[in-house]
């Protein structure tokens, strides 16, 4: 096991990265930075539970994911803000024509694993993910990233499951589209 | 039973059927729909690569140009 100070400074220059995956679910740079700081806590005070184990990275993260949903936890104990404007509900109108099918078919991404070696593709993804409200964000991750239940979500935010559901097709329908425009149309 | 379901109506099925177990006539709407169409097929399987990608966000180099 490396000495204290090492460890630190191994742990201190992960922040960077941290900040960026708290920020992408929580979407509130005070309550990233917050969660991140937590995590790094916890991972300090907790230094001999990293022993022996491959990836100090790997093992923060596991740790940021807890905070991150106690964040998201809090959140929504606190008053419900109005959803934005930009969240009001858009029916894909310019996906499909009035009878309900595609205006114009999705094109195929042949066999698009591939781009997941690339770091390229994966900021292209971050940028369509950032580009996606705030709460439909929230719900996305926590079902696609963290792997909650859609029930768990409605709980945790007080929502209905049918919104959550209608949450979840307009993310993922979103970002379908974004990626088509900035990565597989290209 | 649901009938003949559209585009719209289908990727919104295919989504669901990501969160939740669809009923039997829902399955099969599904079902006779994406068998005579491709544009929905592919959209289904774009939403599957996406959970794919999304839930190994953490395990890939995010910070290589951090």
């Amino acid at each position: 096991m490396p000495p204290a100070a090492d460890f630190r400074a191994q742990l201190e220059a992960l922040r960077p990265y941290l900040l960026r995956y708290a920020s992408l679910q929580l979407r509130d740079a005070a309550a990233a930075e917050d969660a991140v700081q937590e995590a790094l806590l916890a991972a300090l005070a907790g230094e001999a539970g990293f022993a022996g184990r491959a990836n100090l990275r790997t093992w923060v993260t596991g740790i940021l994911k807890h905070k991150i949903v106690d964040a998201i936890r809090r959140q929504a104990r606190e008053p419900r803000l109005p959803d934005a404007p930009e969240e009001a509900l858009d029916d894909f109108d310019a996906l499909f024509r009035r009878n309900g099918h595609w205006a114009e078919r999705p094109a195929g991404w042949g066999d698009p694993d591939g781009a997941l070696e690339q770091s390229q593709f994966l900021r292209a993804l971050e940028a369509c993910l950032e580009r996606l409200p705030a709460r439909t964000a929230r719900v996305f991750m926590m079902r696609e990233h963290l792997g909650h239940e859609t029930a768990e979500i409605c709980k945790e935010l007080a929502i209905t499951p049918t919104h959550c559901w209608v949450m979840l097709y307009r993310a993922r329908m979103t970002l379908r589209e974004c990626l088509q425009q900035t990565w597989f149309g290209k | 039973m649901m009938g003949l379901i559209s585009c719209k109506e289908t990727t919104r099925l295919v989504s669901q059927g990501l969160d939740r177990e669809l009923a039997f006539g829902e399955r099969v709407a599904l079902r006779v729909h994406l068998v005579i169409c491709l544009g929905c097929r592919r959209a289904g399987s774009q939403m599957r690569f996406l959970r794919k990608a999304v839930r190994e966000l953490a395990e890939i180099d995010l910070n290589t140009n951090a």
